[in-house]
């Protein structure tokens, strides 16, 4: 890729970071990551959608759909304030850059992503996603590959009055790769961003979203399952800032852990003086499948106006006797019994996820995680 | 045929069921009956395969077959139905999904064809309808906001598609007004027939006026301690189980 340069790992947030505690980046460090390959021949799905194509990071429109709202890459700012978004911005050299103008519905895209390649390399796509008044976007995301890789995309998305962006991201990289997502979204008046990620893949993961309500009744979703097993580690972390009056906000984060996995969560909403008639609420519950998987959970509430609803919970649970002795005394077998369970306990997370083919990669993407648990 | 012989159980140190010997042909309906405490939700558990019961002594053959080493799966393909005293609730399991599922693991065992989505649902509602429920029961959770008498229909519905060859009704009777009992009732008895049996587990004697026994039996101390005909429950309705843990 011209101008590639090596991934600055001075920058690497270490775990001294409170926003860093529950996940260490320090197997990245032993890594040297090189140029990304050239990948050409992908494994695309066969979802019937509009699609954009990264390779190895780079746009591949040999495989991309011809958008009239899609323009050229457009470098970001030199400084940043997130550490891994820094590390993106002096290395980004590619990414989608969707443009719906106002009144326009662009129905569904598919931004697809796939990695693979003989030795560990890095990629630091910059994607912006900007939507005008009234606009509304579906953006469903596969990210996928194969071998040692460290993908670090950033998405800056600004949702101008009364757009809304669907944004469900099936992340299943590979099992060797290190997948950490910052996501930084501006959320207009009356405008909604709904996202929804699945962790499945990848060593270590990270989605950070950062959901700015900046105009009255805006409205973000953030909603995330973590489906893991082995020694795979996955982080959901939300900062959402209540910075005008009347915005909801709604996070459900459901973990499924197997063996010795690791999930975290940590939630923290912010309200402003004045973002009066916040509503806020968050759930987190994690399924233990083994004695030896573990959750760690760290809401955060910082709240300086005084009318309004904040509410937070978490359970830490096992699979319930009583229900899988139910189910298999009518004749249900126990693996299938099982799985009936983990999926009812994922469903409030997924519900809110309405696009049908959005629904049907999940529900897909879930049942094949089981099979292969 | 179910052939209970010498049967104890325990859960943890405590023997619950020390020695209940019954036997019910097919094609007959077996009461019992009893005080609380008395070990007959414990009997329907162990019959059915729950785990945390230790059988210390005994053996429970049905069909012949010694349903204690099955898993609780295959003694329902076997023909075993357990209707729940407490049926259990299912949050994000619909109740349609649930019930196809566990007619076509039974039917895919028993060497029948799987139904699909349609001719399942052409199958459901017309039961659901047989037994008064409202048609928006196949698309609730399962048993989740269910009223008490909801549950015990709930638990009907499942025991009419499951075909059971041996149906034990664990206190579905149980706050359950006239109108609901007699629905209940008839859904055992359409299905009665020479292949089929049940054990009916009740507190009073007027499910019995709807479904009308062949022998009831009393529980007590986790024994059976009297059996008779359908007029013991009468009795027992009059004079209630004062000295019979003696007897
Ligand atoms: N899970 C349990 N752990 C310990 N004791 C139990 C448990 N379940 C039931 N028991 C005891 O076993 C006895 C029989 O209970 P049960 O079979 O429910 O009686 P019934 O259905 O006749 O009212 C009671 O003394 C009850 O307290
Ligand atoms: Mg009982």
């Amino acid at each position: 890729m011209p101008g590639w340069k090596p991934p600055d790992m001075t920058a690497l947030p270490t775990r001294k970071l409170e926003a860093w505690r529950y996940t260490d980046l320090r197997p990245l460090t032993g890594i040297t990551f090189a140029t990304p390959p050239a990948l050409s021949a992908p494994d695309l799905p066969s979802l019937d959608l509009p699609r954009l194509v990264f390779l190895n990071g780079a746009a591949a429109p040999e495989f991309s759909a011809d958008l009239p709202f899609a323009g050229a890459f457009v470098p970001p700012d030199a400084e940043d304030v997130l550490p891994l978004a820094q590390i993106n911005a002096a290395a980004a050299r590619d990414g989608a850059t969707l443009s719906v103008p106002a009144g326009q519905d662009a129905g569904a895209l598919l931004l697809f992503a796939q990695a693979g390649g003989e030795t560990a390399f890095a990629m630091h796509p910059r994607h912006r996603i900007v939507l005008g008044e009234g606009a509304h976007l579906t953006l469903i995301e596969i990210a996928k590959g194969n071998g040692e890789y460290w993908h670090n995309p950033v998405f800056d998305i600004a949702l101008a009055k009364g757009a809304r962006l669907e944004h469900v991201r099936v992340q299943q990289e590979s099992e060797a790769a290190f997948s950490l997502c910052t996501i930084r979204a501006e959320i207009g008046e009356g405008a909604a961003y709904e996202h929804f990620t699945a962790a499945i893949g990848a060593r270590i993961s990270r989605t950070e979203i950062h959901a700015t309500l900046v105009g009255e009744a805006a409205r973000a979703d953030v909603n995330a399952v973590e489906l893991l097993r082995g020694t795979q580690h996955a982080d959901v972390t939300t900062i959402i800032r209540h910075q005008a009056a009347g915005c909801p906000s709604r996070q459900v984060v459901k973990a499924v852990l197997a063996d010795d996995a690791r999930g975290v969560f940590q939630g923290r909403v912010e309200v402003a003086p004045g973002a009066q008639k916040t509503d806020a609420y968050q759930m987190t519950r994690a399924l233990l499948l083994s004695p030896r998987a573990e959750m760690d959970i760290k809401p955060e509430l910082e709240i300086f106006a005084d009318d309004v609803k904040c509410s937070h919970g978490a359970t830490i649970g096992a699979l319930d006797d009583e229900q899988l002795f139910y189910l298999r005394s009518r004749g249900i077998d126990e693996l299938t019994a099982r799985a009936m369970l983990v999926r009812a306990f994922l469903d409030d997370a997924l519900a809110p996820v309405e696009q049908p083919q959005a629904r049907g990669l999940l529900d897909e993407a879930i049942e094949s995680w089981w099979r292969r648990s | 045929m179910l052939e209970i012989k010498n049967l104890h159980a325990r859960i943890g140190e405590k023997e619950i069921l020390k020695g209940v010997n019954l036997s019910i042909p097919d094609g007959q309906i077996h009461a019992i009956m009893g005080p609380n405490g008395a070990g007959k939700s414990t009997l329907s558990y162990v019959l059915s395969g729950r785990d945390g019961y230790e059988v210390t002594e005994g053996e429970v053959l049905y069909n012949g077959a010694n349903i204690l080493e099955m898993a609780p799966e295959d003694r329902a393909i076997a023909g075993i139905f357990l209707a729940f005293q407490y049926p259990v609730e299912l949050p994000g399991v619909g109740n349609a999904n649930f019930l196809r599922t566990a007619l076509n693991a039974i039917r895919r065992k028993r060497g029948q064809e799987e139904l699909d989505a349609v001719a399942f649902l052409k199958l459901a509602r017309a039961v659901v309808k047989s037994l008064h429920m409202k048609e928006d029961f196949l698309k609730r959770n399962v048993n989740v906001g269910f009223s008490g008498g909801e549950k015990k229909r709930n638990e009907m519905l499942q025991m009419t598609l499951l075909q059971p060859g041996l149906a034990i009704l664990d206190e579905t009777d149980s706050g359950l007004d006239i109108d609901a009992l007699k629905i209940v009732a008839d859904g055992v008895n359409a299905l009665r027939s020479e292949k089929f049996s049940a054990l009916v587990i009740t507190h009073y004697q007027r499910l019995l006026d709807h479904i009308i026994p062949d022998m009831v039996h009393v529980l007590a101390g986790g024994r059976i301690v009297r059996s008779g005909s359908a007029a013991l429950a009468l009795e027992l309705e009059e004079h209630g189980y004062a000295g019979l843990e003696a007897a």
